[in-house]
């Protein structure tokens, strides 16, 4: 139970971290990169609390949520980067405009 | 149990039109027409299904909650896919002039796409299904956001994805506790036995806020009014009426069946929050130079209604809610189609310099005028319906105080209309360069607009078939 | 559907119908224009007669649409909305007729007229609703096709008088709104019953209920523009004539004091309203919108202006007639529901008349214009006579019964009031005539136009003449069946279960 705890507990820790590195940095990269780590982070929360008691043969269910969740993540993240460069292509930043273009 | 099921249909087909429309680019335009009025049938009958044999619980593949997926239809599903067909079809209709033929490759399957996923979202019956689906429709959503291509929808489609993104993720980590406490992600099993526990506040929190960033409630909404103001005509549409809808569908399902009755304070501050949005976003919509802007920023205004319903908490309110929401996916529809028809017809939208191009097109004019009086609320429209609906139940439950807001929030949304219809009365010289609008845009943004009055002549039979399975008949009716 | 029940439907589609078709006409398919508008008009009129002479062989004409659970919309013609449908409708075809004569050459005809058939429409809504909210969604309707009617003209002042009257009643209109939503969450129901439905409410409710009152006059108010509540009637003046002859004697004016009538009598009942002590306040309010609106009417010298607050001053007569308890006063107020819109209409017609064939816009320029146009100042003294109240027009009538119903139901002061108002309209009117008849006319006009013998166009000159002998009859006539006198008699009985 301990171990499992303590996976589920650095997944939250994975997730505040990836949504902290979200808000601060401009750069799209660094962006998208933090919404993956705050995904593994949630990833790895279901996955160790898929051991309900110690020693059980763990639940299979959340790790079928989390193959979907990869695949789910893999292709956002694919359009995200293409997004990306078509930003960077356009604008030649690849970041956001702090106040929506008028 | 019937071997075909209407529900599984009206999720299968627009897959299917997406992957024909993507593997025959040359074909979109009619292979999704007719995937479209394939959808709509398909509701209809779904409709006809309900009426006849009550709620439907279908189980995939024959496999069951809680090992397999469910899918579940009530009255509060069919009106969201109802909804969702009526918009769907005058949007269909109204692309086919809007795009080009290169555009339109792009557009018609991803559309499909995002018709695909919401059709799937109002079905599911779990929460997880709930999670695919969300991110399905926020990926097709950004996709068609950038269509529009420039800067402008670039970066607005780069943002909206973050913020999808990101409430999603939130999303799913409220799922997780959820399944972790309760061993189920099937919204009945859980609503069997849910009961009140830290880690199901967590997930409360966590889920309501990734939801609400997705739903743009203030203060979340600052992603909103720029994402669709930048996007396609159509798409704007869609994204108003339809997708910010989604995942408030999702927040009203929980709420009413999983969350735990004492969220009473929680229903307070959603009302807050509502009201601060009516009243800044209809500040924000008069504030505006651009027409588009300004009709994002109503959305801004009009999600904020939904959420007056939570501390009303009566089936009065509810119905209130959900009708608001139909009539506003409806009139907003409208509203931007006739923005897309003037942007199209004087190839800009600043509201200033409008009087170019308003008095050419009465049709748009009266299009937007129409779907105006369902947005501010007056007789006979569906607006009006949701509006009384809504102020009935505030005083009924003695907090006259939310009847205020909806009042202000009316008189603000008819402070910017008639500011853009007053256009039409000026006198003003031809327009130097102007297009000829499409006649299926003009007529579009007509029939959407006289669907929202409508409306409020024939509230009846929607608001039976809301009964349907007693969406509201539960904790939420306290 | 049997007749019964398609009628009132019918009296809507009149004028609605044709108004759709129109919109979709081209500019100069002026032919089918008119032909349109006089056969919905006439048709209308007939569809009315025909109502009227059901309704007395006991035919019961209603129609219902169910919109809410347990809520109705419902259309029925009963003794008090066939006094305004009668008046409307044939004030309706005489301002056709004019509005044809006096856009005439004009641009964006289609539109207007367009608008002109949902105007009165709404107003035929407004008149045959059967409960609250029928009058509510008609009242709202009537907001919406006013406005285009009122920019008209799509100059700056227009747009801003636009603006002003779409502020004032939209507020307005939410207000009732409010109240009847309230009322609803009370009473459960909304349908207009002869000497109201509220009375069995018990007193827990009383204070809810006079606030419910106020809300829904406040919002009836602004259209019957009591006092403070009618500062966009002068503004929105800068309509073209044919409009402002609607605004204040067939459609929005009125749809407000016949509104008021309707919560007084139908919805609260005069005999509970006054035991809330609310008829009182009312009548006060009405009294001194009197004397407001012909004070500041006295020291205009735009003529539609002067027109317009003597419009305010005017319709408050019906408003007191209404808030003094007793069936006397009710016959005053209700009589001068018919009496002020005949009267008004054609002051209106004159002054359009005066501004199309001769360019006067202002008192000060109507010296001598007697002797060029007679036909014109002959009805224009009729109107004026009728406001003044000398008998034996129209006008005389309602301040009569207004008076003898004040001394019966105890509110002496308020013959003061007629008195002091009578004055103030004989103050702002005899210097109009005695300049137009007296004086010596100029040696040209500001803006003549030529109708070669005629004074000007027949399309103008006939509705304010007809309408002037409309005065005459009803104040000499006043006596013969169906007159609206008698008809007021008839509905008073109901009212007060006589």
């Amino acid at each position: 139970m301990i171990p499992a705890v303590l996976y589920a507990l650095v997944g939250m820790g994975l997730f505040a971290l990836g949504l902290f590195a979200l808000i601060v940095h401009t750069h799209l990269l660094r962006k998208i990169l933090a919404i993956n780590v705050m995904a593994s982070g949630v990833f790895l929360v279901l996955v160790a609390l898929a051991a309900r008691t110690r020693g059980a043969v763990p639940d299979p269910v959340p790790h079928a949520m989390v193959i979907t969740g990869i695949v789910v993540a893999v292709s956002a993240t694919a359009l995200a980067l293409a997004l990306m460069l078509r930003v960077s292509a356009e604008t030649g930043r690849a970041e956001l405009p702090e106040e929506p273009l008028e | 149990m019937p071997w075909l099921h209407w529900g599984v249909i009206a999720i299968v087909l627009p897959l299917a039109g997406a992957m024909s429309c993507f593997l025959w680019p040359r074909r979109a335009i009619p292979l999704g027409l007719v995937t479209a009025l394939g959808i709509v049938t398909c509701v209809a009958g779904l409709g006809w299904q309900l009426v006849e044999q009550g709620a439907q619980r279908y189980a995939v593949g024959g496999w069951g909650a809680p090992l397999g997926i469910d899918l579940y239809a009530d009255g509060l599903s069919l009106l969201m896919l109802m909804a969702t067909a009526a918009v769907g079809l005058g949007v269909s209709i109204y692309s086919i002039g809007y795009f080009n033929r290169e555009k339109a490759r792009y557009f018609w399957p991803l559309w499909m796409f995002l018709w695909a996923a919401l059709n799937a979202l109002f079905l599911s019956a779990d929460i997880f299904n709930l999670y695919v689906t969300l991110e399905l429709l926020g990926l097709a959503a950004v996709a068609l956001v950038a269509l529009a291509g420039g800067a402008e929808a670039l970066t607005g489609a780069m943002r909206y994805l973050l913020v999808s993104l990101l409430g999603s993720l939130f999303y799913l980590l409220g799922v997780a506790l959820l399944y972790h406490s309760f061993g189920s992600v099937d919204i009945a099993i859980l609503a069997a036995r849910v009961e009140s526990s830290p880690a199901v506040w967590a997930a409360v929190g966590l889920i309501s806020a990734g939801l609400l960033l997705k739903t743009a409630l203030f203060p979340l909404h600052f992603w909103l009014p720029s994402t669709h103001a930048s996007a396609p005509a159509p798409v704007s549409a869609l994204l108003s009426a339809l997708v910010v809808k989604a995942s408030f569908y999702i927040l009203l399902r929980l709420w009413l069946e999983i969350f735990p009755p004492t969220s009473a304070v929680l229903g307070q501050l959603l009302a807050l929050l509502g009201a601060t949005a009516v009243l800044w976003g209809g500040l924000q919509a008069l504030r505006q130079t651009r027409l588009k802007m300004l009709i994002a920023y109503s959305t801004v205004a009009q999600l904020g209604y939904l959420f007056l319903a939570f501390p009303l908490a009566s089936i009065t309110g509810w119905t209130g809610a959900l009708y608001m929401l139909l009539s506003h996916a409806v009139a907003k529809t409208a509203i931007f189609m006739a923005a897309g028809n003037i942007l199209y017809f004087g190839g800009h939208d600043r509201i200033a310099d409008l009087d170019r191009v308003v008095q050419r097109l009465p049709l748009t004019v009266t299009a937007f005028a129409l779907a105006g009086a369902s947005i501010m609320g007056l007789p006979p429209s569906g607006g009006f319906i949701a509006k009384w609906l809504l102020l009935e139940a505030a005083i009924r439950s003695g907090q006259w105080w939310w009847g205020g807001i909806l009042i202000l929030g009316g008189l603000l949304s008819a402070a910017w209309v008639f500011k853009v219809v007053g256009y039409a009365f000026t006198r003003s010289r031809a327009p130097h360069e102007s297009r000829a609008v499409p006649v299926g845009m003009e007529w579009s943004a007509l029939a959407m607009s006289m669907v929202a009055i409508l409306l409020g002549l024939f509230a009846s039979w929607p608001l039976a078939l809301m009964e349907i399975g007693l969406p509201f008949g539960g904790k939420g009716a306290e | 559907m049997s007749w019964d029940t398609g009628m009132p439907l019918l009296v809507l589609a009149s004028s609605l119908l044709p108004g759709l078709v129109i919109f979709f006409l081209p500019e100069e398919r002026i032919v089918t224009r008119t032909t349109l508008n006089l056969a919905g008009a006439t048709l209308k009129l007939a569809l009315v007669g025909v109502m009227i002479w059901g309704a007395l062989y006991g035919h019961h004409y209603e129609t219902r649409l169910p919109i809410l659970p347990g809520l109705d919309l419902v259309l029925r013609a009963d003794p008090l909305s066939i006094l305004f449908v009668a008046l409307s409708s044939i004030l309706w075809l005489v301002t056709t007729i004019y509005a044809i004569g006096y856009l005439e050459g004009s641009p964006n005809r289609s539109r207007f007229f367009g608008f002109f058939s949902l105007c009165v429409t709404a107003t035929v809504g407004v008149a045959l609703a059967g409960n609250l909210i029928t009058f509510l969604l008609f009242y709202e309707l009537l907001t919406l096709v006013t406005y285009p009617l009122i920019v008209h003209r799509g100059t700056e002042v227009a747009r801003r008088a636009g603006r002003t009257y779409l502020i004032y009643t939209i507020a307005g209109g939410t207000l009732l709104l409010l109240g009847t939503v309230w009322l609803y969450t009370l009473a459960g129901s909304l349908d207009f019953t002869a000497r109201g439905f509220l009375s069995g409410l018990g007193g827990a409710h009383h204070t809810a209920l006079v606030i419910i009152f106020v809300l829904l006059i406040g919002g009836l108010g602004v259209k019957a523009a009591l006092i403070p509540l009618h500062g966009w009637l002068p503004q929105a003046m800068v309509a073209p004539a044919p409009v402002s002859a609607l605004l204040h004697a067939v459609a929005v004016v009125k749809a407000g004091a016949f509104g008021i009538m309707r919560v007084v009598y139908d919805v609260y009942g005069i005999q509970f309203a006054a035991t809330l002590g609310v008829t009182l306040p009312l009548a006060i309010v009405a009294a001194v919108t009197i004397i407001y609106g012909s004070m500041r009417a006295l020291f205009q010298d735009d003529l539609k202006r002067r027109l317009a607050f003597s419009t305010v001053s005017q319709v408050a007569y019906i408003v007191l007639g209404i808030a003094i308890v007793g069936p006397v006063a009710t016959i005053g107020g209700l009589v001068h529901l018919v009496h002020q819109g005949v009267m008004k209409i054609t002051l209106f017609f004159c002054a359009g008349n005066l501004a199309e064939t001769l360019g006067i816009h202002k008192v000060s320029e109507m010296n001598g214009v007697g002797r060029r146009m007679p036909w014109t100042m002959a009805a224009f003294t009729i109107g004026t006579f009728g406001m003044i109240g000398a008998p034996p027009l129209a006008g005389f009538i309602s301040k009569w019964y207004l008076g003898v119903g004040a001394l019966d139901g105890g509110q002496g002061w308020v013959v003061f009031i007629l008195a002091g108002s009578s004055l103030l309209n004989a103050g702002y009117f005899l210097p109009i005539l005695y300049a137009a008849w007296f004086k010596a006319p100029p040696d040209s006009w500001p803006a003549e136009r030529s109708f070669g013998r005629r004074e000007t166009a027949w399309a103008l000159l006939a509705p304010p003449v007809v309408t002037a002998l409309l005065t005459l009859a009803a104040g000499l006539l006043a006596s013969a069946p169906f007159s609206p006198l008698q008809w007021a008699r008839f509905i008073t009985t109901l009212e007060y279960a006589l």
